[in-house]
This record gives structure tokens, sequence and C-alpha cells, in this order.
């Protein structure tokens, strides 16, 4: 198991914004009354999406709103290592280093990210970037590959070399969004050149949305 | 000659995210056609046909589906009735899911519909793990054109009132495991429960819940627009239907395809990833169903077929039918020991031996794959492994064990060979401590 605590510097004291206020409504929503416990994880990524953290002020603020002792909620944050207990980078990197991406490079990736960034967990200078080794994030066949977190989402970027790789951090330095997903192009984890398959045209002609009559609905094989 | 599946007999036609996800476009792929109808027939007459397919459980475990339906009660007492979708897609090499969900969505959401009827719920949660957050994104935009369509809702055109909402995690392996998920979605941290009671009798806030995987809810829909049969028509007997394989590592062309249950290996490969990088013979050997599957070796891929009874034969398993691929360039000790590495790492730290045997078997490994290890320390990590094995209460132990024994069982003589290297030219020292 991973052993995570929360940071020494604290800030005072923790708000939600307008913009995470009607996330929140939208989340609460989906829970009967006396189960919105259930929300505490959205709640904590909400948080830490309008801060680029979880603040220990924050956890507090979630108990109160959730009627949850404080220390579930921070038994909560401690356990799931998405949520960062200190501040990152502007741009925070994390790359799959499991060995369906380690058997494809992954390990590449991380020099170029030392190389580039600087020691793994540690803010740059500028405090535009962050980069960490995480476990699989299920694109294995898009392999290697990251995902980075920052203002415009949670993207993935895969199908990655060292020098595609070099580059995207170039962008984000430079301040441009580089584009999500395959990096070679391909559509999301098609074959590259083209799959064999869903070649056939009478798939999206229409045809399938022609009314069916069920099989197996006659009276003899329904009590079969 | 081996039976490829044809176009015509695939149920995930937009797989590659090369058409619209939208439900317009869904419905020409003959999503939500005759829905009503099979809602019309009632929840056994479903249940019927889903146990009449063989459907087995797509998230690992091959579980039959229909039978799992049909330990839910079969009337609503005073708690309500749930249906959990595991969307939590984290097993090392998995990421058939991920497409579907944000490719073909409405056919989950449509069968998340008709699965909740059979199983009398009025609701349904969609897990989806917290790193997939485009997919979140996807998947509430298809539920929210099925709520405005009154596909679902209240008062829908189906006549059966029904919920769908996506709920999402933040990062821990572990709430793949169904008690562990349930956990979480009420708010904890995902430490799996111990069993009996069964989700069926006490799962969701204590309610009777039913959790599936992606895969097995989205292909329900078709199984009984096409029929049980025509499902049951692909693969071998105890091991039917069509489905979704992710094919990683050493190939020429990685991807996700639909394919025939108990294909041969071989072919899975050569046809659609393009073959082993630098050819068949080049094969060392492949995980074939995710991570904490033991791996077999080149020989044993060359005529094996890719199902649940064939791989559990092998002393191997189907799983979540994720084949990693290793070539001989692979340093196999290594790539197993990142495994156990992952396993450590998410280990939920319930169970003492999984918490400490997982770190230790990690540790062991890597000093294996420098050779800084004994003969004894071999058989020493083997009797560690059965030990972790089956003393834990969810099967993160197990998933820890089995790539340990894999690697031991088929190629004991490659670290052998590591420790004989290490060790040419030194002097003997006193066997380390195994776990320093």
């Amino acid at each position: 198991m991973s052993a995570r605590k929360i940071a020494l510097d604290q800030p005072e004291s923790f708000s939600f914004s307008k913009e995470s206020e009607k996330e929140i409504k939208f989340w609460l929503n989906k829970y009967p009354e006396a189960k919105k416990a259930s929300a505490v994880i959205p709640m904590l990524w909400i948080a830490q999406k309008q801060e680029g953290w979880v603040s220990e002020p924050a956890m507090r603020e979630i108990a109160d709103r959730l009627d949850m002792p404080k220390i579930r909620v921070m038994e909560v944050a401690t356990f799931y290592t998405m949520f960062n207990l200190e501040p990152a980078g502007e741009h925070l990197i994390q790359l799959c280093g499991t060995t369906p991406c380690w058997l494809r490079g992954a390990e590449d990736l991380k020099k170029v990210c030392a190389e580039k960034i600087g020691p793994r967990g540690q803010v740059s200078a500028d405090g535009k970037l962050s980069w960490m080794e995480v476990e699989c994030l299920g694109a294995c066949a898009n392999a290697p590959m990251v995902q980075i977190a920052n203002k415009a989402g949670d993207h993935y970027y895969e199908d990655l070399t060292a020098e595609t790789m070099g580059r995207i951090i170039d962008d984000l330095v430079a301040g441009k969004t580089p584009k999500p997903g395959s990096q070679t192009g391909r559509s999301c984890s098609e074959a590259e050149g083209g799959s064999m398959a869903l070649t056939d045209g009478a798939l999206y002609d229409g045809s399938l949305a022609k009314k069916v009559k069920l099989p197996n609905t006659s009276p003899k094989k329904e009590k079969a | 000659m081996v039976q490829l599946l044809e176009d015509k007999d695939r149920i995930f036609l937009n797989l590659f995210g090369r058409e619209n996800p939208g439900l317009d476009a869904a419905k020409q792929r003959g999503a939500w056609n005759a829905t009503k109808d099979m809602i019309d027939m009632g929840p056994e007459w479903i249940v019927d046909q889903v146990k009449a397919s063989g459907l087995r459980g797509r998230g690992g475990a091959g579980f039959p589906t229909g039978l799992k339906w049909s330990f839910m009660p079969k009337e609503v007492g005073a708690r309500p009735h749930y249906l959990v979708v595991n969307a939590d897609e984290s097993e090392p090499g998995t990421c058939k899911d991920r497409e579907i969900m944000r490719n073909d969505p409405h056919l989950l959401i449509e069968g998340c519909l008709v699965a909740s009827f059979a199983m009398r719920a009025k609701a349904c949660y969609i897990y989806i793990r917290g790193e997939y957050v485009d997919e979140r994104i996807a998947l509430e935009k298809a539920i929210k054109e099925a709520y405005d369509a009154k596909l679902i809702g209240k008062n829908n055109i189906h006549g059966w009132d029904f919920d769908c909402y996506v709920h999402h995690g933040a990062g821990a392996y572990i709430c793949g495991e169904e008690t562990a998920l349930l956990e979480s979605l009420e708010g904890k941290k995902g430490q799996p429960r111990l069993k009996p009671p069964f989700p069926a009798n006490a799962g969701l806030y204590g309610c009777p819940t039913t959790v599936n995987n992606v895969e097995s809810i989205a292909v329900a829909p078709t199984i009984i627009r096409r029929g049980a049969e025509w499902f049951a028509g692909f693969g071998r007997q105890g091991n039917t239907g069509t489905k979704v394989f992710s094919i990683s590592g050493h190939v020429n062309k990685p991807c996700n395809i639909e394919e025939t249950m108990s294909i041969p290996l071989k072919t899975l490969i050569e046809t659609h990833a393009g073959g082993v990088r630098g050819g068949w013979d080049n094969l060392k050997a492949v995980i074939p169903g995710g991570s904490s599957v033991p791996c077999i070796p080149a020989d044993t891929c060359t005529d094996i077929l890719m199902d649940f009874d064939a791989l559990r034969d092998v002393k191997s398993g189907l799983g979540t039918a994720a084949v990693i691929v290793m070539d001989k360039s692979t340093d196999i000790i290594k790539a197993i020991a990142r495994i156990s590495y992952f396993y450590k790492h998410e280990s939920c730290g319930q169970c003492t031996p999984c918490r400490e045997g997982t770190g230790w078997m990690w540790r062991v490994l890597e000093r294996m794959a420098r050779g800084e290890s004994s003969t004894d320390e071999i058989d020493k990590l083997l009797d560690v492994a059965s030990q972790v094995e089956g003393h834990t209460i969810c099967a993160l132990g197990d998933a820890a064990a089995w790539p340990v024994q894999g690697l031991i069982r088929h190629f004991r003589h490659e670290i052998q060979d590591r420790i004989n290297t290490y060790r040419a030219g030194k002097p003997v020292t006193v066997s380390q401590m195994a776990a320093e």
C-alpha cells in the first residue's frame, strides 16, 4: 500500500467557488439524501480541480457539508492516490510505468521528464510543471502514455516516444495546448494503419435501425 | 482454418471511435432497437435469455451472468434493488471498457436499463475509475441524451422508471473488487468486505445489489435482440460469445478488437495486432488475461485457445482477455517485478499477508532481477507466494501471487542463470535476509 500524509504547510481556510458549487449540486443529486457521504470522492475532486490540490481546510469543509466526521474525509483523501495532498505544477504529468507501458518505452519517457522538468515529485522552478510515475491508467493498447492534469482537463497522451513526450513538454511550457489522444494519429485503439474489422458499410447505413422482431418470444419457447 | 468473427456479428460497431457516439448514430447502429419489447417480455424471460446465451462475466472471474442476476430477490421488499456497473477498469493490460464507454456508450446505458429491469432495480450506478475523466464526461453526455429522449428516467417510453448515475473513483485498483467498490461508492476507503453477506443480499447501502462489468452489461441487449443461440454459437461449450480483447506489449500493432471466444492466441495476434515484433519465433511469453494471471511461455502460445477453460488448463486464465505480449528482448524477471510493484502499491492494507507479502515479493524480485539472490531463495519466494494466495479477504492477494508463481514455473532457469552470472567470480557470502 502507499503511505500518504497531508502536507505540513496548509492554508488558513478554504471555500468553494461559485462554479464548484454548481458541480457539487449536480453530484449531490445522484445519491439518496441520507447517503450523501457517497459524494465525498466527487467533492474532494471538485476541491482539487479548484485549487490544484486538496488541503486540510478543504477536507474540513467537505466533512461539514456531508455530515461526516472530519477524520473520515481525511481517511478517504489519503487513501486514494489521485488526490494531491500538496501543491502540484500547473501541468501535472502522470506517467504510467506499469508493465504494458514499461514494455513499450515508459523508461525513456521518464528520462525525458527528469531532464526537462527535474526529479519526480518536485515542481519546476517556474511552477509550471511537475511529474510523477503512476500505476496502470488503462490505455495499454496505446502504450506508452501519460495523463496531464491542468486547467484544460485531464487528458491522455498516447503512443508516445521520447521525442513526442519532449515536444509536448515544450509546448506546455510555451503556453500551447498539445492535442490529446494518440500522437501517431490513429483513431482510439484501432490497429495502426487501419483495422481489418468494422469495414462493412452495412453496419452504418441505417439498416440496423429497422425495427427487429425479438427471437425466442413465442409462448412455447418462453416456457422452456 | 479458423473461423474469424465477421463484421455482421460484432456487437461494438464503434469500438474504434471512427463514428459518432451520440444517440442518433447509435440508433443507426442498432442500439435501443426493440428495447420496449424486451421489457414487455418480463424479468424472468430476460434472465433466461442471458442464461441461455452462456455469457460469463467479462470482468475477470467469468461467473455466469444470467445466474448472477437470478440471485437477486424476486420481490422488492423494504430495501430497493441496485445495479452497479463496474467501470473501474484497472487491471494492467486491460483497456476495453474505456472504448465501450466513450465510443458505444448507448449500448451500455441500454444494457443498464434492461439488466436493472431484470433484477427489479430502479437505479443503477456506473462506477468509473477516477483517471477516466474524458470517458466519464462522454458517458454523462450519453446518459443526458437518453434522459432527454425519455429512454430512461421517470415515465420513460419503456414503462420502467429507471435512473442511471455515473459515480467515479480516485485512483485505487482495489475498487475493482466488487465489495471494495461498494464501500467506495458509499464514501469510504475502498477496502473489501467479508462475504457473506453477498451483495445480492446486502450490497450498496445494505440493499440487494448486483455488480457487473461494463462489457457484460453492454452486450446484453444485443444478445437478446439477436437471440441467445446466436451468441452461444461463438466459442466452445462453456466459453461462448464474442469478446473484446486488448492486445498490448511487443506486437507490431497494439489494439482492442472484438473477436470470437476460443480464438487461437496466435491467430488473434497475427490477424489483428500485426504479429509479434520480430516475428512469431521472437516470442518469449504472453500474459493472456491481464497482469494477475500467470504468464505462459512461447511454446504454449502456439496453439492455445483464448477462453476460460483452455487457459485454466495451462494454469493461467482468461481474466479480462488483456493479452500482454513479451518478445525475446524482455527481461521477464524485471517485467514480473514491475507487476509485483503494482500490487504492492495497490494493496489496501487490510489483510497482513497481502500488505506485507506484496512488498516482500517485490523487493525479492528486484534483487533477483539483478541476480543478487540464491537458489534456495527461489523456493522461499514460491513458498511466500503460496502463503499469500488464498489467505486474504479478497483476490488481490491471489492476483499478486499468481504472476510470481507463473514466472518461477516457466522461467526458473532464467532466474538461476541470472544468479549464477552475478555470483561468478565472487566469493561465496552468507545468504542475505530474504527481504533486505
